[in-house]
C-alpha cells in the first residue's frame, strides 16, 4: 500500500509546513531572545488575544461590520455597474481600460477627504473606503466575465433566435461567475486591508486600526499583533464564506471541483 | 547490411502499477526498427502507440522488458541525444524567433554561435522557410509552425526521429503538403523515422512498415509491409496505395471487432 | 498570406490607440469635473432652501466649500507659494513624489528578486512547494499594508544596530519588499510552471538539466505571469510607502504630505485635495509604466499578456 501512505504524505505536507513554519518562528525567537522584537513568537500573540480578549473582540466586532457593511456595498455597486456597463459595448471599451487604470490610484489616499466629509470619527468614511476600494476588482473582473464570451456560445444561442436578456441568463452570467468568484474573493481580503488602514486615518477609536498603532506605539508588539491576527480571521471567515457561496452558485465549475479533489 | 535502430523486447508499460485505477497501456511488446526505416504506429486511441514513442524517446520507463536505441538503453540515447523528436502540437517557444527556435538543441550541445547560425538558416531552407528566421511564432500559420518543429527535431542531425501525430492538427491540404515535405527530407537525410499516427492514408502514404496495434492492453496486431516508391501527388491516386490504404483499414477492423 | 498577424501591432496603430486612450482619460477627468461641481451645486441649491441635504441621508457629504473646495481653487492651489518656502505646491508634491517613489521602487526591487528566488525553489522542490504554497498564499489574507505602523515605529527604535543610521524610509522600503514579494512568489510560481507539457518533454529529449530547463523555458514562460504580479504589486507598494508614511508619520513623501494637509485642513482644504490628487497621479504614472513595458516586451514577442 505504496501510495496510500504517498496519498497520506502529500495531504500531511501542508500541515508538516505550518508546523514547521510555526516551530521555526518560535524557536528562533526563543533562541535569540531579542529584547521588544517587532515579531512576537507565536504563543505571545495568541497569549495576547486571550489576555486582552474584551478589546480585541470589540474592537473586531467594530471592525468587522465595517468591512461587512462595505464589501456588501461595495461588491452591489461593482455588479451593478458592470451590468450597466456592458450593455453599450462602446462604453465598455472605454470604461474597462479607465477603470483600470483607476484601479491603481491610492484609493486610501481619499482617507482623509472621507473624513472632512462624513466626520472624523464616524465609520461612514471607513466604509466609503472599503466600499471604493472593493469597488475596481470586482468591477473590473465582473465586466471581463460578462464580455468575454465564447463567440460560438452567442452564435448557437443566436441561432436559437434567443432574445438579449435570455442571452445574458444562459451564456453571459455563467460564464460571468467563476470572474465574479475570483474578484469576490481578493476582495475579501481588500476590504479588512482598507477598513483597518481606514481606521488609521479616523473613525471609532475602539476599533483593530487604533488599537495596532496604539499597541505599537507603546512597543507592545504582541498586542498589535493580536489584532492584526483578528483581521486575518475576520479575512478568513469571509475567504471561506466567499468560497462557500461559489461552490453553491456554480458546482459546474471545474476549478471548484479540481479544489476539492486535490485537497 | 542493415542494423538495427530501435529494438523493444517484450516491453510492458502499467500505469497506476498496483491502484484501483491500474492501466494496462503495453503488454509484451516486441519491435525491431531497422536502421533507415520510415515505421507507423496506428491504432485506435488507448492503443499506447503514443506511449510506445515515449519509451522509445525515454520519456517513461517501462514496467517490464527493454528498449534499445542504436545498441544502447533508451535512456542513453537520450543523454547521447540520439534523436530528434516532433509532437502533434509544434511546441515552439513563443518568445525565441524562428531561428532561435531551431537553435535551441544546439544550444544545449554546445554548438558556437557561428555554426548555429548557418546550421538553423539550412534547416529553414530544408523546411522551405527561408525568409522567415526573424519572425516569432505566433507570427506563423500552424503548418508554417509544425514545419519550423520539424526543422527543430532534425537540426542536430539525429539518426532517429520520433513523432507523435505531428500532422494532427492541421488541414487536409497543408497535411499532404507536409507529408510529402517529410517523404523528401526523410530521402535527402537517411533519418530512421517512426511516425505515430491515427490516419489510414497517412500512414500508407508515408511508411514502409505500418504497426497495427490494438488497445487495452496495448499490443502489436499486425504488421504491414509497404513499397509505393516514389512518392508523390500520383501515389494519391494510385491503385497500389488503396489497396494498402484498404489493408490497414481492415487491420484496424479486425482490432475494433476484437 | 504569409503572415498571420497575431499579437504584433504596427507603431501606427499602437500610437492611435495611446493616443485615444489619452482623450478618453482626459474626457474622464473633465466628466468628474463636472460631476462634482454639478453634485456640489445641487446640494447647495437644497441648502439655500434649508433642507439641509447632507443631513437627509447622512450619506452623501456636504456641499459647502470647506468640503468641496472649488475645481478651480484646487487646480490654482497646485501653482500657488507655499508659507515657509520660496516653492509651488505643485513642485513640493513633485518632490515628496519622488520620495516615496524612491521608496516604494528599492522595496518593489527587492520584493522582485526575493519573491522570484522563492518562486524558483518551490518549483524545484516539489515537496516544499506543498508544505509552504498553502501559507504563502494564505499570507495574502494577512493585512500586510496594516502592520506598516508596526515596522516603522518598532524600525526607529530597533535598527540602531545597522552599520549606517536607520531612517523611516527604510522601513517603509521593507514595507513595499513585502507587499511585492507575496504576489510576486506565487504569480511567479504559477508562471515557472505554466510549460506545456510538450515544452518540458522536448527539454527532456534533449537531455537537459533542470537549471538548463529553468532558464531557456520555465523563466522565460513565467514573464507573462510576473509582470501580472508587478502590476499589483507596483501598485501596492505604492500604496504600502504612502499608508507607512501617513501611519507612522514619516518625515517625507506624499503621505506626510497628506497627513500634513489633512491636519491644517480647515485652512486650506484644496491643498488636501491636490496632495490627493498628487499621489493618484503618481500610482496611475507607475501602474503605466509597468504596463508599458509588458506591452513592449511581450509584444514584440507575440505574447499575450495576462490579466
Amino acid at each position: 500500500m505504496n501510495w496510500v501512505r504517498r496519498r497520506l504524505g502529500q495531504s500531511m505536507a501542508p500541515v508538516v509546513g505550518g508546523v514547521a513554519i510555526l516551530a521555526v518562528w518560535e524557536l528562533a525567537l526563543l533562541v535569540t531572545n531579542p529584547d521588544g522584537f517587532v515579531l512576537p513568537p507565536p504563543s505571545e500573540i495568541i497569549g495576547a488575544v486571550f489576555n486582552n480578549w474584551d478589546a480585541v473582540f470589540d474592537a473586531a466586532r467594530n471592525t468587522g461590520f465595517i468591512i461587512v457593511t462595505g464589501l456588501v456595498v461595495g461588491v452591489l455597486l461593482a455588479v451593478g455597474a458592470a451590468l450597466l456597463v456592458t450593455r453599450f459595448r462602446t462604453a465598455n471599451e472605454i470604461i474597462t481600460p479607465l477603470a483600470v487604470s483607476m484601479n491603481a490610484v491610492p484609493i486610501i489616499a481619499l482617507a482623509p477627504i472621507f473624513n472632512a466629509w462624513f466626520g472624523l470619527l464616524s465609520p461612514r468614511s471607513n466604509q466609503a473606503i472599503v466600499v471604493v476600494l472593493v469597488f475596481f476588482p470586482v468591477f473590473i473582473n465582473t465586466t471581463k466575465g460578462l464580455t468575454q464570451v465564447e463567440p460560438s456560445q452567442l452564435e448557437l444561442m443566436e441561432s436559437y433566435a434567443a432574445g438579449k436578456w435570455r442571452i445574458s441568463r444562459e451564456v453571459r452570467i455563467p460564464n460571468a461567475m467563476p470572474f465574479f468568484f475570483t474578484a469576490l474573493k481578493i476582495s475579501t481580503s481588500l476590504a479588512v486591508i482598507a477598513a483597518i488602514v481606514a481606521e488609521y486615518f479616523g473613525g471609532r477609536q475602539d476599533a483593530l486600526g487604533p488599537l495596532i498603532t496604539q499597541s505599537a506605539g507603546l512597543t507592545r508588539y504582541a498586542d498589535a499583533w493580536a489584532a492584526v491576527l483578528a483581521g486575518t480571521v475576520i479575512g478568513g471567515i469571509l475567504y471561506t464564506l466567499a468560497g462557500a457561496l461559489e461552490r453553491v452558485a456554480m458546482p459546474w465549475h471545474s476549478s471548484v471541483r479540481t479544489d476539492r479533489q486535490s485537497n | 547490411m542493415t542494423t538495427v535502430a530501435v529494438a523493444v523486447s517484450s516491453c510492458s508499460k502499467i500505469f497506476n502499477h498496483g491502484k484501483s485505477n491500474e492501466v494496462h497501456a503495453l503488454d509484451e511488446i516486441d519491435l525491431a526498427v531497422e536502421d533507415g526505416e520510415f515505421i507507423t504506429l496506428i491504432g485506435p486511441s488507448g492503443c499506447g502507440k503514443s506511449t510506445l514513442l515515449r519509451l522509445i524517446a525515454a520519456l517513461t520507463d517501462p514496467t517490464a522488458g527493454r528498449v534499445e536505441v542504436n545498441g544502447k538503453s533508451a535512456e542513453q540515447a537520450r543523454l547521447d541525444q540520439d534523436y530528434g523528436m516532433a509532437f502533434q502540437r509544434a511546441g515552439l517557444f513563443d518568445w525565441r524567433t524562428v531561428s532561435k527556435n531551431i537553435e535551441l538543441p544546439l544550444e544545449l550541445m554546445g554548438w558556437s554561435r557561428v555554426d548555429r547560425v548557418r546550421r538553423a538558416g539550412e534547416m529553414l531552407e530544408l523546411v522551405k522557410l527561408p525568409e522567415f528566421g526573424g519572425h516569432h511564432p505566433s507570427e506563423l500559420s500552424g503548418g508554417m509552425q509544425q514545419r519550423v518543429a520539424i526543422a527543430r527535431s532534425l537540426a542536430f542531425s539525429p539518426s532517429l526521429l520520433l513523432m507523435d501525430e505531428p500532422f494532427g492538427a492541421l488541414d487536409e491540404m497543408t497535411r499532404e503538403h507536409m507529408q510529402d515535405e517529410l517523404i523528401r527530407i526523410w530521402a535527402e537525410t537517411n533519418t530512421t523515422v517512426v511516425f505515430v499516427t491515427h490516419s489510414i492514408p497517412e500512414a500508407a502514404y508515408l511508411s514502409s512498415r505500418v504497426v497495427v496495434m490494438s488497445p487495452r492492453p496495448g499490443r502489436i496486431a499486425s504488421v504491414i509491409d509497404v513499397d509505393l516508391g516514389n512518392r508523390g501527388d500520383h501515389t494519391r491516386e494510385d491503385p497500389a496505395f488503396f489497396e494498402k490504404v484498404t489493408e490497414i483499414r481492415e487491420a484496424l477492423r479486425a482490432v475494433e471487432s476484437t | 498570406m504569409i503572415t498571420q498577424r497575431a499579437g504584433r501591432e504596427d507603431r501606427r496603430d499602437m500610437l492611435k490607440r495611446i493616443g485615444r486612450q489619452i482623450v478618453v482619460f482626459g474626457v474622464f477627468v473633465v466628466l468628474m469635473g463636472f460631476a462634482y461641481s454639478g453634485y456640489k451645486a445641487l446640494g447647495q441649491s437644497i441648502d439655500d432652501k434649508q433642507h439641509d441635504w447632507w443631513v437627509v441621508g447622512s450619506v452623501l457629504p456636504r456641499t459647502d466649500d470647506l468640503n468641496m473646495p472649488p475645481i478651480l481653487d484646487i487646480l490654482t492651489e497646485f501653482g500657488a507659494l507655499q508659507g515657509g518656502t520660496d516653492k509651488v505646491l505643485g513642485r513640493l508634491l513633485f518632490e515628496e513624489a519622488l520620495f516615496t517613489l524612491r521608496e516604494a521602487a528599492l522595496g518593489f526591487a527587492i520584493g522582485s528578486v526575493v519573491g522570484m528566488a522563492i518562486a524558483v525553489v518551490l518549483a524545484r522542490w516539489k515537496r516544499l512547494e506543498r508544505g509552504l504554497l498553502p501559507y504563502v498564499i494564505a499570507s495574502q489574507t494577512v493585512p500586510l499594508i496594516a502592520i506598516a505602523p508596526i515596522i516603522v515605529i518598532w524600525g526607529r527604535k530597533n535598527f540602531g544596530f545597522m552599520p549606517w543610521e536607520w531612517k523611516d524610509w527604510m522601513s517603509v522600503s521593507i514595507i513595499a519588499t513585502f507587499l511585492t514579494f507575496f504576489p510576486v512568489a506565487v504569480n511567479g510560481l504559477r508562471g515557472l510552471q505554466s510549460p506545456k507539457p510538450e515544452n518540458l518533454e522536448l527539454m527532456e529529449s534533449y537531455a537537459a538539466s533542470w537549471s538548463e530547463t529553468l532558464w531557456r523555458l520555465r523563466l522565460p514562460a513565467s514573464v507573462p505571469y510576473l509582470f501580472a504580479a508587478l502590476k499589483i504589486a507596483a501598485t501596492a507598494s505604492i500604496v504600502g510607502a504612502i499608508v507607512g508614511e501617513i501611519s507612522a508619520g514619516v518625515g517625507g513623501g506624499l503621505g506626510r504630505r497628506i497627513f500634513l494637509e489633512a491636519q491644517r485642513y480647515t485652512t486650506g482644504p484644496e491643498r488636501l485635495y491636490a496632495s490627493v490628487i498628487g499621489s493618484a497621479i503618481l500610482g496611475i504614472l507607475v501602474f503605466l509604466t509597468i504596463t508599458g513595458a509588458e506591452r513592449l516586451v511581450l509584444g514584440r514577442q507575440g505574447r499575450e499578456a495576462i490579466t
